[in-house]
């Protein structure tokens, strides 16, 4: 794939994706997720109150706000890590609120974490046959017996090879994931997340503690995805990577949706602008303090 | 509602109903053959080598079917008069026992006359002991049930005010550090030693050799944390080796004890003095009216300090946030020396007045309230000192008052049941704040 | 002092149904805490129940001996579904107390009085070997040599707890390596990885604490075979000793627990064979035989101490395996 000397993907945006106007809650034209009335709180503090919110099928929607907004907590409800105090969301259509975590995954939506969880003891190897549906071999009795679930295992590992190649992470097959670097691991927790061929992908901060140089290859990585037709959900803050990737912003803050829309409306709007981003986003922040002219760049 | 509702969702990712089934199942055997067989024999622990026997006559006529309850030495035991008269039961020590006479297994009319139906009985010698009650016609004089539910509920007030003592040092130790520490018992044990040592063998008077015992244990506490748990906590132990390692540490001091004293009991002068009838069926000896007195008083000097001092507003402060402490200036590892010390006395002095309640010395007299203390520090939450006094209290309580409707030989097992049930419904204790224990 | 003596009981002791018992134990503790990462303290209470299930079955019920073994097997799957159930979504040291808890109520309901009829409480079981005498397929005799001599009765139950041992080896080596062998260890490192991978988190920690409870039960069963069952033996001591069996062995391999079983019950053959030989021959005058006999556990307990802190991965174990995984 690229690298950081190459230029990257034009990216087309998908637009055309709500239905009237564009507001905290509007609707969206297919929606794989809705959410209505979810509220958290946690001791006195309200961690998440989305009155309604959709997320639209098939792109890249990012979710941005201030530290403490509750972005973590929404994700963890989403995925059911978490329960909520009140509120019901759908996946599909089909109300998925007090489900739990595991078979959530198993209907097609994968998630990764902020503090990456790349199992260390497995190799890497492993840990992306971890990530394969519907395993004969993982049941009590059949495991005892190679012969029923060898060669499922054998095609489970073939195209864990061919997605550790795209990841360029099939040198380091038979190593074991800890002494892979962070970046690497990162690279790791997404490609094993992928071999359940998923629906909704939810990425919680992908580019947290990541050098320059990587985070362009996961940025394709995840256009990729959307390429492929599943539908991205993630968590960030770098405000380039957000506008240069995602079809869709919803905004959150103090666990309110403040505000939702396609990346070059959102990033106009004054409140968010107050709130979060600043007033020189768009300008390179050595151009801001006069470290260097823009020209130069 | 919101209980089974908990109950629900903690019982684990959607149980599959075969798996409800087998457990209840289980439950109704237990239940079934638990307390609910009442055959007992006229023999009980023919493998014990010290044994206390009676014979149960009515004016030269033995009475069959008679129940006597052994108590002491954290042995029980429950017999049945067989067609002599005669009942025996073993017990495994050279100790005080209590043996009580179930009137209510009296024929009609007759009833114990002279002495009370509960008596203290002390191995002889030859290693056996026998013990008669005098009975006859006349009317019973039955406790009524509330007047022993008082009597009950004042044993285990001050059995759980000594387990507060003992417990509320586990709890702070593990709120500062982390560590489940399963030595803790053995402290208790030190204290009861070192008194020993002073009050026994060396003939000081009583009260000097508590003072030392309770030093003592101040000194373990400091060597302790010095030693063995400072050093660890730097080499960067895990919380499970750190635990494992207090079980080894367990391990290995209990059997220095037992290397030490033997195994048998010992008793502090004292012991087994006679107990005071109060009111209704609560009958107390000096003993255990200071035990109870001594207890409250260090309590509530504690929990001065605690709440009160800036030492005592730093180990809370560690107890809730570490990291938070120690950058607001805290000395986290000079705070925790305290607290190993403090736990350690608290520890030190529940051992001795644990040995005037058993009572009895022995190697392992700590380990068997281990568990209990266990109990009383997770039902008012891990790492909270004034919910380890609660907790130890309810504990102790139950236990005593259970033995109205169990046998007593499981009176422990209402306070471990206690314990897992907790768990199970309510994980962070009754102080506890609620986190994510899974 | 008698060093052939002292060296032929300790020899002896190499396959011993107390030795292979222990083995058996350290296995299924392996299943729990080394495969999975289950701090299961209640270890003994398992055996227990098997060793009880299969007395009680015959002595009350008039179970031949192979149907009260499969009771007390059965047994075993019950009380590790009732432990399991509460605790399975605490954290690590809420287990260990909730097993040892459990493991001690059910030495209590063992030990109490009232229940006299049918477990014996102080007294324990015994006098229930008939039936399974009666199967023994070795004609009378003497079998082996040297040291390991024994009678068609000893020889049947050797035999048999090493097949049961080969087998229950045979079991965790195969499900170790494969895909579930491959989950239960992820979730032992990360729980909420695994969970978000699809897997029923819950139904393998339970699998694996029904199949370590088994083996042990196993454990208990052979222990109770050519004996006695008595609540005395089955204490939290026993419990702690089996984890420094395992420890010692490698807690993370198949192999690990078979080793520090037999290193460790080897050694405290010899102890207490030496201590006291020592004692009566003047070579420790300070010490009085009884106290000698305490030293062994003593020195058990100092051993668990410097294993975990030195060597926590064991004589077997990968260092990169990470035994106590933070």
């Amino acid at each position: 794939m690229s690298s950081s000397s190459q230029k990257p993907q034009s990216v087309e945006k998908t637009t055309g994706l709500h239905i009237g106007e564009i507001e905290p809650g509007v609707k969206k034209v297919d929606p794989i997720v809705t959410i209505d009335k979810v509220h958290r709180q946690f001791g006195g503090l309200t961690a998440v109150d989305v009155d309604h919110l959709e997320i639209p099928r098939g792109v890249i929607t990012a979710l941005i706000g201030p530290n403490g907004a509750g972005k973590t907590t929404l994700f963890n409800l989403l995925t059911g890590f978490d329960k909520p105090d009140s509120g019901e969301w759908t996946y599909d259509g089909e109300n998925i609120a007090g489900v739990p975590a595991f078979k959530l995954a198993q209907r097609g939506q994968v998630r990764t974490f902020q503090l990456t969880k790349a199992l260390g003891l497995l190799t890497v190897l492993d840990n992306m046959k971890l990530g394969s549906k519907h395993q004969r071999g993982e049941r009590l009795f059949p495991s005892l017996l190679p012969f029923l679930w060898k060669g499922q295992d054998d095609e489970i590992a073939e195209k864990a090879m061919k997605l550790l190649k795209k990841f360029k992470l099939d040198a380091k097959k038979d190593d074991f994931a800890a002494s892979l670097s962070g970046g690497q691991r990162k690279l790791l927790e997404m490609a094993r997340a992928l071999m359940s061929d998923p629906e909704l992908v939810m990425l919680d901060e992908p580019m947290a503690g990541v050098n320059p140089a990587l985070t362009q290859s996961l940025l394709d990585h995840i256009l990729d995805l959307k390429k492929d037709g599943m539908t991205v959900l993630f968590v960030e803050h770098d405000m380039h990577m957000v506008s240069h990737i995602a079809d869709w912003v919803v905004v959150l803050a103090e666990g309110r949706v403040v505000a939702e829309g396609p990346p070059d409306v959102v990033m106009k709007n004054p409140a968010v602008i107050d709130a979060y981003l600043g007033a020189h986003q768009e300008i390179d922040l050595g151009v801001v303090t006069g470290r260097y002219d823009e020209a130069s760049k | 509602m919101e209980l089974v509702n908990t109950l629900k969702s903690n019982l684990g990712e959607r149980l599959p109903r075969w798996m409800v089934l087998s457990l209840i199942t289980a439950l109704a055997f237990f239940l079934a053959i638990g307390p609910a067989a009442t055959a007992l024999a006229d023999e009980v622990g023919e493998d014990y080598d010290f044994k206390i026997s009676g014979n149960v006559k009515n004016e030269g006529e033995p009475l069959q079917g008679v129940v006597i309850t052994v108590e002491g030495d954290g042995y029980s035991a429950e017999v049945v008069s067989g067609a002599d008269g005669k009942w025996k039961v073993g017990v495994p020590e050279r100790a005080i026992y209590t043996v009580t006479l179930d009137q209510n297994t009296l024929p009609e009319g007759i009833a114990v006359l002279e002495g009370g139906d509960t008596q203290q009985v002390e191995i002889g010698p030859g290693g056996s002991v026998v013990k008669n009650f005098f009975i006859g016609e006349g009317e019973r004089q039955t406790t009524s049930i509330l007047d022993q539910f008082t009597a009950r509920l004042i044993y285990g007030l001050n059995f759980g005010l000594m387990l507060a003592l003992a417990s509320i040092g586990l709890s702070l130790v593990y709120g500062t550090t982390g560590i489940s520490n399963f030595a803790h018992a053995e402290l208790v044990t030190f204290g009861a030693l070192v008194a020993m040592v002073f009050g026994v063998i060396l003939e000081w008077p009583m009260w000097v050799a508590i003072i030392l015992a309770v030093a003592a244990s101040a000194g373990i506490g400091w060597v302790q944390d010095a030693g063995l748990w400072a050093p660890l906590r730097r080499r960067g132990l895990g919380l499970v080796q750190l635990m494992i390692v207090s079980i080894g540490l367990s391990l290995a001091v209990r059997y220095i004890f037992q290397f030490a004293v033997g195994g048998g009991t010992m008793q502090l002068p004292g012991s087994g003095a006679a107990k005071i009838p109060l009111f209704g069926a609560v009958a107390l000896s000096t003993i255990d009216l200071a035990s109870m007195a001594i207890s409250i008083v260090v309590i509530v000097a504690f929990g001065i300090w605690l709440t009160f001092s800036r030492i005592g507003k730093a180990t809370r402060a560690i107890s809730d946030n570490a990291s938070l402490a120690a950058a607001s200036g805290i000395d986290v590892d000079r705070v925790i020396r305290i607290v190993w010390i403090l736990a350690s006395m608290l520890a030190g002095l529940a051992g001795i007045l644990w040995a005037y309640f058993r009572p009895g010395i022995k190697w392992d007299m700590g380990e068997k309230i281990l568990l209990l203390m266990f109990a009383a520090v997770v039902l008012g939450g891990l790492g909270t000192a004034f919910g380890a006094l609660i907790g130890a209290i309810i504990v102790g309580v139950l236990v005593e008052t259970s033995a109205m409707v169990i046998p007593s030989d499981l009176k422990y097992v209402g306070a471990l049941s206690l314990l897992i049930i907790i768990l199970l419904v309510r994980p962070q204790g009754l102080l506890g704040k609620k986190e994510r224990i899974g | 002092m008698d060093w052939g003596s002292i060296l032929s009981n300790t020899a002896q002791s190499l396959f011993s149904p107390a030795t292979m018992a222990f083995a058996l134990a350290a296995l299924g503790l392996a299943v729990h805490f080394g495969f999975a990462g289950l701090l299961n303290m209640g270890i003994a209470g398992f055996m227990a129940v098997g060793a009880y299930g299969y007395a009680i079955s015959i002595l009350t019920f008039g179970f031949p001996w192979w149907g009260a073994a499969l009771v007390g097997i059965g047994a075993s799957i019950i009380l590790a579904i009732l432990m399991g159930v509460p605790t399975l979504r605490l954290r690590g040291d809420y287990l260990a107390i909730v097993t040892i808890a459990g493991a001690e109520i059910l030495r209590l309901l063992f030990l109490t009085t009232a229940n006299q009829e049918i477990t014996g409480s102080a007294d324990g079981l015994f006098g229930y070997h008939a039936s399974f005498r009666a199967a023994n397929p070795f004609p009378e005799g003497t079998y082996g040599f040297g040291p390991w001599t024994y009678n068609e009765v000893e020889f049947w139950v050797l035999i048999l707890g090493l097949i049961l041992l080969g087998l229950a080896v045979l079991f965790v080596w195969r499900l170790i390596n494969s895909p579930w062998g491959r989950v239960i260890k992820g979730i032992r490192e990360d729980e909420d990885a695994v969970r978000a991978l699809g897997k029923n988190v819950f139904s393998y920690k339970m699998q694996a604490l029904i199949i370590g409870g088994v083996i042990a039960a196993i454990g208990g069963i052979v222990y109770a075979l050519p004996s006695a069952v008595n609540p005395n033996v089955y204490v939290t001591s026993l419990t702690f000793f089996v984890w420094t069996a395992l420890l010692l062995g490698g807690a993370a391999t198949v192999f690990g627990p078979l080793l520090g079983a037999v290193i460790f019950w080897v050694l405290q053959a010899f102890l207490s064979n030496v201590l006291p030989a020592l004692v009566s021959s003047g070579i420790m005058p300070f010490v009085s035989s009884a106290q000698a006999a305490t030293l062994r556990f003593v020195l058990v307990g100092v051993g668990l101490v410097l294993l975990v802190v030195f060597r926590p991965q064991g004589i077997l174990g990968d260092k990169r395996e990470m035994t106590f995984v933070k």
